[in-house]
């Protein structure tokens, strides 16, 4: 039987990857050079750090009851973004990985209509969901108005940070079960079986099989809710009240202020923060593909 | 399924309906408002009929997503089975950097960027201006297109390695290979990919803004627009029309693709006795 | 199946894309405005672009096609004009971005042969700081800011001045701005500060004011303020006039939404300019000069429900009967020295590092 030529299916790897990285080259690079481009030049365009420095060194007084101190305005901002993000992710991940895990264990059928709900609020668009969850969690919302019926107090929901992770759980939640979803429902069962013969409870079957071979698909999830989330702004602003000044808030606000080289400058600092860990995720997660 | 397992289901369900049960109910609103129901009526669905900017907003909406979603599904997945070969662990490193700058730059960053790239394209060409429903599309595939690898590549680190090459033993060229066997085994990461794209495409608004010609109005354009007044019952009117249309598809293409994935079902389960009967 | 799918997908694509193919030869204008801000034929009201192109066609026996886009804030429309992206004809922009842009050279002036409906415009819209020639402008809408407040949660003796704003009375049942300089503009206004004013110190003394303020605010808002005050959810606004009765119409059963102006307050401008970038002046003017005429500019001032600066508007009886006495008398409150009130009053541009300063503290607010 004859065996390709190796030259010819280099050939076709290589190709493969061509138009990819032409349009990459194109949409991806080019715009991040006009990016770095305005993030180290002032608004004269001539060649300056001061974009960079102040995004490290820009202070705020923040005052409470008598003290005053000085923080780290957008240090602090970013803090704040990523510790929002981290949370939504988390809880994502608690919600989404067993609701795929029941899904992938179910019937064809239930399979596809689960699929088919989770899928439908991404075709809602996302401002009139944001728009809904106003009217479900304002004060004199329909969720307080339930609580009213059975004789619970009003709670106060709109304008705290639980708010602010309700929308963005409601509008990343998809994005974290497929991903883990597809992977499960491609598990082979026999290893579930396997393991069972061999003596391990349900729990560790989960701990020793299915968590491990579903990782690559996990990691994709908190990828793709992580990463999206800590820039969002839309969220912040109707949900928290335009009380949660975040990183996408910060940009925004530089815009609106014509600053478009320092805006430009936290974009580039939030991004080689953000692919130095996914790189570093991405690693762990080829590490684990190649081990399972 | 467990007891456990569906009140399980049905509290995300209900988490993920609410807003949508909102809309639904709203859109019958007798009055402007948002947050007050007064009474029912089909007075927004009427005003929506009769609002010519916002259907032809839709039909471009529509129009740009199923364009962009084909397109970067297409790309994708190409790139992810070439990304996915890399030898190197350098290139490789470079691939999954360049991949995830779209998914990580905020979208006024992204916006403004490829605006002023399309500007200064246009210049070298001479242009009067350089935006219109391509460079729109282009931006829309540019952002599509790390989700569809990050989608796709996940299927691909799972899929069992021996199984094209085992095709080729048998006489496949790379090519055939490839598309009878790998495809297969990734399709559930590609077309997961592929709703994914659709329906980024479909929300975008700000990526959108600036980079868009004129005349061509998407629908997240027009509401992210609204700020001047305030969103309108009309509003909800077409996302309770849109949440009808989606329902009915699914139903109908999950009715009818039965015997599609079945076909799957069974040629896998014949490899899967084939393969055991090889191992016995 | 799949091919049958595929099949479908690609002749509704092509369908699609035939229908958005129009006439290239077709004659345009290009018309960039805010959103909502035109009388669109929604709720049977007069559809202005429509008749516009109806309008042309019969007086002058051609085809035309309106572009009608529309932007969210002065800045989207600035940075997308400026950065050469796009060409519009018209372009309707606030007064202190049509500053920025005259100063810019930007803008083009206006040949007013071709806009003899000029003559209805108020004589106190002339010599404005933005336009002080009266050579590149023509008024749109005017507005001035006061405070919306609902009469069953606040006492009539607090309804007065800024202060009502401050008052810890209504702690968590108050809205402010979500944009700096609205929000700054309620504070200097309340401390008889100029709101151009670059001195710093100044600015710092508003800080202190929102930052005593920020407690009591229950959420910084921009279009949210519609649902928030008519559901009841807060009980003071500052906002404009003209949005007040858009509240009025919508407000719940146990609302009771009142208005009135404190002293001084922000004035601001809207008016329809023509960018440099504009491909056919003279269409752009005949479309401004059809703008100014009774019937659109009625329907317009009606649907925005913010002042007309046009006499066939304001001085038409119909319309005043429309809007009823109340509203008159709010949204006409006697223009003798607008033009005064207005320079001294109104937002001017300011230079970068102001702008960057005042950023600067409006980010140190919403952080603390």
């Amino acid at each position: 039987m004859k065996k390709n030529a190796p030259g010819q299916r280099g050939l076709l790897q290589k190709l493969i990857l061509a138009p990819y990285s032409v349009w990459a080259a194109l949409f991806i690079v080019v715009p991040l050079g006009f990016v770095a481009y305005y993030a180290f030049t002032d608004s004269a365009f001539h060649f300056t750090f001061d974009n960079i420095t102040r995004f490290f060194t820009a202070t705020s007084t923040v005052t409470e009851g008598e003290i005053s101190r000085e923080v780290h305005t957008y240090l602090l901002i970013f803090a704040r973004s990523l510790k929002l993000a981290v949370i939504s992710t988390f809880i994502c991940l608690l919600m989404g990985y067993p609701m795929a895990y029941i899904m992938a264990r179910a019937s064809d059928r239930t399979q596809k209509i689960l699929v088919t709900l989770i899928m439908i609020p991404m075709w809602m668009n996302f401002l009139i969901r944001t728009y809904a969850w106003m009217t479900i969690l304002q004060d004199t919302g329909i969720f307080n108005g339930i609580l009213g019926l059975v004789g619970l107090g009003p709670v106060h929901i709109i304008g705290t940070e639980g708010a602010v992770v309700i929308g963005m759980v409601y509008d990343y939640f998809p994005y974290m079960i497929l991903p883990i979803y597809s992977i499960m429902a491609k598990m082979d069962v026999k290893l579930l079986e396997a393991a069972r013969d061999l003596g391990c409870n349900n729990l560790g079957v989960l701990r020793r099989v299915i968590w491990p071979l579903s990782l690559p698909g996990v990691i994709s999830g908190i990828i793709m809710v992580l990463i999206p989330s800590i820039s969002t702004f839309y969220i912040s602003q109707k949900l928290g009240n335009g009380k949660f000044y975040l990183i996408g808030d910060a940009i925004e606000g530089q815009y609106v202020a014509n600053n478009l080289h320092f805006a430009a400058a936290i974009a580039f600092i939030l991004m080689v923060i953000l692919l130095v860990c996914m790189a570093l995720m991405q690693r762990y997660a080829n590490k684990k593909a190649v081990a399972a | 399924m467990k007891p456990a397992s569906k009140v399980f289901t049905a509290l995300i369900m209900i988490f993920l309906f609410a807003p949508i049960v909102i809309l639904l109910v709203f859109s019958f609103n007798e009055a402007k408002s948002l947050s007050v129901f007064s009474g029912f009526s089909l007075y927004w669905y009427r005003e929506l009929f009769r609002d010519s900017e916002t259907l032809n907003a839709v039909k471009n909406t529509l129009l740009l997503a199923v364009c962009a979603a084909a397109i970067s599904t297409v790309m994708g997945t190409a790139a992810a089975v070439g990304i996915n070969k890399l030898r190197s662990r350098y290139l490789h490193a470079v691939m999954d950097t360049v991949t995830n700058i779209p998914m990580i730059n905020p979208e006024i960053i992204t916006g403004i960027s490829l605006m002023l790239m399309f500007v200064f394209v246009g210049r070298l060409f001479g242009a009067a201006t350089s935006l219109s429903f391509w460079t729109l599309l282009i931006a829309h595939v540019t952002f599509c297109l790390p989700y569809v690898i990050l989608q796709v590549l996940p299927k691909l680190q799972q899929m069992d390695q021996s199984l094209p090459e085992a095709a080729m033993d048998l006489g496949c060229t790379p090519l055939r290979a490839f598309l009878k066997v790998e495809i297969p085994e990734i399709l559930p990461g590609v077309i997961t990919g592929m709703i994914m794209a659709f329906t980024l495409s479909l929300d975008d608004f700000v990526i959108s803004y600036f980079t868009t010609g004129n005349g061509f109005q998407t629908l997240p354009i027009r509401i992210y627009n609204m700020t001047k007044k305030t969103v309108t019952p009309k509003m909800y009117a077409l996302a309770t029309i849109i949440f009808f249309v989606i329902l009915a598809l699914l139903l109908v293409s999950n009715l009818s693709d039965s015997d599609g994935s079945q076909t799957i079902k069974a040629a896998k389960q014949k490899r899967q006795k084939h393969s055991m009967k090889n191992h016995a | 199946m799949k091919k049958t799918l595929s099949l479908l997908l690609a002749a509704l694509i092509f369908a699609l894309l035939l229908s958005g193919c129009g006439s290239s030869d077709k004659l345009t204008l290009n018309v960039y405005n805010w959103g909502e801000y035109i009388s669109d034929g929604s709720e049977d009201s007069f559809h202005t672009i429509r008749e516009f192109e109806t309008w042309y066609e019969a007086t002058y026996g051609q085809k035309l096609k309106v572009n009608y886009d529309t932007y969210a804030s002065n800045e989207d429309m600035y940075n997308k004009i400026s950065s050469g992206a796009v060409s519009y004809d018209v372009i309707i922009p606030s007064d202190y971005m049509i500053a920025r842009m005259r100063e810019e050279n930007m803008l083009l002036p206006l040949d007013f042969s071709n806009i003899p409906n000029y003559q209805y415009i108020d004589a106190g819209f002339h010599g404005l700081y933005y336009d002080p020639d009266d050579q590149y402008t023509v008024p749109y809408t005017y507005g001035v800011v006061g405070i919306i407040y609902n009469a069953n949660i606040v006492d009539e003796a607090d309804a007065q001045g800024w202060d009502l704003m401050w008052n810890p009375k209504y702690a968590g049942n108050i809205l402010q701005f979500n944009n700096s300089r609205d929000a700054f503009a309620t504070a200097q206004y309340r401390l008889g500060l100029d709101v151009n004013d670059t001195d710093r110190a100044k600015w710092d003394a508003a800080l202190s004011e929102l930052k005593t303020q920020a407690p009591l605010v229950k959420s910084y808002v921009m279009d949210e303020v519609f649902n928030m005050m008519e559901s009841g959810e807060a009980a003071v606004a500052p906002y404009y006039a003209g949005d007040y009765f858009t509240m009025l119409d919508a407000q719940a059963d146990n609302i009771d939404l009142r208005f009135y102006y404190p002293d001084p307050t922000n004035y601001f401008v809207d008016a329809m300019c023509i960018p440099s970038c504009c491909q056919n002046k003279e269409l752009a003017e005949i479309f401004i000069n059809y703008m100014l005429s009774a019937e659109p500019a009625i329907a317009n001032a009606e649907y925005i429900s913010y002042a007309s600066p046009n006499a066939l508007v304001y001085e038409d009886a119909g319309y005043l009967e429309d809007i009823g006495p109340e509203a008159a008398a709010i949204l006409y409150p006697g223009l003798e020295d607008f033009s005064a009130r207005y320079n001294q009053y109104a937002f001017r541009n300011l230079d970068s590092e102001t702008l960057n300063y005042v950023n600067s503290l409006w980010e140190n607010l919403k952080i603390a």
